[in-house]
């Protein structure tokens, strides 16, 4: 399941230390070889251009990537169906008519009739609200949280890090599906937040072992040392010289997180314990149709369909930008 | 190595009293394990009472943790909602799911390395790109999309396989299953398995191995894959773990009676004994499955030392 590790294994090989050496080991080799365009990044013997940084380079390979392309292009439109759903389903999505229950497509009806009778296609199109709030939701606060934890306990180091790395240790020890169904089936609350919740507090200790890792590396540089002797202050070193050269390998990881996170977000609906009606989830739709799927597999493949294609599309996107990222590849 | 194991094993212990009590706390709040033993009729209050003092109920909560693990280390891990000792439950779930783990892995070593050998050594070629796409794809869709649509096909539209699974659930039942459970982490081996394959066919050795003419499957089986394997066997390593904790949707799809039915039945029925005693073991596997894969990863990596 994708609720496994968000983070590819591409990335390097399960590091040893299970705790702390893992992450950091696997984040330090990333941002070795980060660094490599930034040196090289002007071709040689070329028109002499002003030196491409790593992001204008990885810009470059991004724009000529169809994978990429077409991400990007299915994100866009599924952010648009989640703000503005009625733009193209004009149905209501809790509208039911029972006379209709199962029954195939039919004109204005193209995906056919659910369980209750509700139109198939405007559920579906109504459902991506749910799983990109969730997804995008979960991202930024794992993304923030980690990093801020994850990146002082690299700066710092001593106690702080310690006891954040056991702490993260007891969170990694939980199995994710697990932990959402004792966590949520305490929850009665309808809305996405409880979900985003969870995820964000079983999450972060993933995010913050890679900018732990990332900033220890970007903290050993000699522009660091250097502003250090030129006495700078925590603050400035932390946001002008390391955050902009740590930040990489946490923008990949989080890009095919945010994938795993919808996933996630299905599955527990699936379950009972996610989203729960009335909230339109593509989750709440593939289990209620997953009874039926001998007499109406229409009810089960749609959603499914469109669940799947948004995963695919930010898993896909995540692994352009690794590979954008990443020289050590090209 | 004796040092870094005993390091570990130290280090285990906070985690493992972290993450079960985090459990046995939120199970604790799941709301009135008594109620839920009545069902739906109202519980005689003398009785209830003489439960809850049974139960240490009216203890506070580090207190219950507190007997709670002492009951664990003497063997007793409670009773279930049904009046079974949790550890008979536990005796009946465990096998089915440790061969349902058992079957699950064996597709990732097989179908997972072998693909990912394959596409590793096709890098760019036609084939290597539709393995690639194909692998995207299985890790997109989620698992229980995956197991309702095969177990419709091969279950009731071609009657390949029995639909659901016997309570005896024997290896060969669990066949379908299994691929079910193991189609995201066969994604994830084939991918780990080309890029290492890619990354070493490119490696000097290889190329001094090419140089003194050794011939071709000695050259992809002794050095090629040798070193190649190293991560994909600590990933599968790792994913017993993840494999025996994430069977739950697994199981319920095809109704086995393992691990994760009675961890989904124990939340459904509050019963605290069940949900808490299941987590422990899993996490406790969980953790020494980790600490076996960083001992292997030193076995098969020499570079590698613990002090």
């Amino acid at each position: 399941m994708p609720e496994r590790n968000p983070l590819d294994p591409e990335q390097g090989p399960i590091a040893p230390g299970g705790g702390y050496g893992a992450g950091m080991d696997l984040a330090a080799s990333d941002a070795d070889t980060l660094e490599y365009p930034e040196s090289h990044g002007q071709e040689p013997g070329g028109p002499a251009g002003k030196p491409r940084s790593l992001w204008s380079d990885a810009w470059r390979d991004l724009r000529r990537n169809p994978v990429f392309i077409i991400s990007v292009l299915i994100i866009l439109f599924l952010v648009f169906i989640s703000l503005w759903p009625g733009t193209i389903a004009t149905q209501d999505p809790l509208q039911a008519n029972l006379q209709k229950a199962q029954a195939g497509p039919e004109a204005g009806h193209p995906f056919g009739f659910d369980q209750q009778g509700r139109d198939v296609y405007t559920r579906v199109v109504y459902g991506a609200r749910a799983s990109v709030t969730v997804g995008v939701c979960a991202t930024l606060g794992v993304v923030l949280l980690g990093s801020v934890l994850g990146g002082l306990a690299g700066f710092f180091g001593g106690w702080w890090d310690a006891i954040l790395s056991r702490i993260s240790d007891v969170f990694f020890g939980i199995p994710v599906v697990l932990g959402g169904l004792v966590f949520l089936s305490v929850v009665t609350n309808s809305t996405v937040w409880p979900v985003v919740g969870f995820m964000v507090l079983l999450g972060w200790p993933q995010i913050a072992r890679i900018a732990r890792g990332s900033v220890i590396t970007a903290r050993q540089n000699d522009y660091v040392q250097a502003a250090r002797a030129l006495g700078a202050g925590n603050s400035r070193m932390l946001l002008r010289h390391i955050a902009p050269n740590a930040v990489a390998p946490v923008i990949v990881v989080g890009t095919i997180a945010l994938g795993t996170y919808i996933a996630l977000e299905a599955t527990l609906s699936y379950l009972g314990v996610g989203l729960k009606p009335p909230t339109v989830s593509w989750g709440i739709d593939i289990s209620d149709a997953s009874n039926q799927i001998r007499n109406a597999p229409h009810m089960l493949l749609w959603p499914a369909g469109a669940l799947s294609l948004t995963v695919l599309a930010f898993i896909m996107l995540g692994d352009a930008v690794r590979d954008a990222l990443d020289p050590k590849l090209r | 190595m004796g040092r870094y194991v005993i390091r570990r094993l130290l280090q285990m212990i906070p985690v493992f009293i972290g993450s079960t009590f985090l459990i046995f706390f939120m199970v604790y709040a799941l709301g009135d394990p008594v109620a839920a033993l009545f069902g739906d009729r109202a519980p005689d209050p003398a009785t209830a009472a003489q439960i809850r003092n049974d139960l240490h109920l009216n203890d506070p909560l580090w207190k219950q943790y507190l007997i709670y693990m002492k009951n664990i280390f003497t063997g007793d891990f409670g009773t279930a909602f049904n009046g079974e000792s949790v550890t008979s439950l536990m005796g009946s779930a465990f096998p089915v799911t440790i061969r349902l783990t058992i079957v699950a892995i064996l597709f990732e070593i097989v179908i997972g390395i072998s693909l990912g050998v394959l596409t590793g050594m096709r890098r760019g070629k036609p084939d290597d790109t539709g393995v690639l796409l194909l692998t995207l794809i299985v890790i997109s869709v989620p698992t229980f999309v995956t197991g309702y649509v095969l177990q419709y096909l091969f279950g009731v539209q071609w009657g390949w396989v029995s639909p659901s699974v016997s309570p005896e659930a024997p290896f060969n039942e669990l066949i379908l299953p299994g691929l079910v459970l193991a189609l995201v982490s066969l994604a994830y081996v084939t991918r780990l398995t080309r890029t290492s394959i890619a990354e070493n066919t490119r490696a000097d050795y290889l190329r001094t191995a090419v140089a003194k003419g050794l011939p071709r499957h000695r050259i992809i089986i002794r050095h090629l894959l040798r070193n190649s394997l190293i991560p994909v066997v600590t990933f599968i390593g790792t994913d017993v773990g993840f494999l025996m904790g994430g069977a739950i949707v697994t199981e319920r799809i095809f109704n086995i009676h393992g691990v994760g039915y009675q961890l989904y039945q124990g939340i459904l029925r509050n019963n605290a004994p069940t949900v808490v005693g299941f987590v422990t073991i899993l996490v406790l596997v969980f953790l020494i499955a980790n600490l076996l894969v960083d001992l292997l990863y030193a076995v098969l990596d020499p570079r590698i030392r613990y002090a």
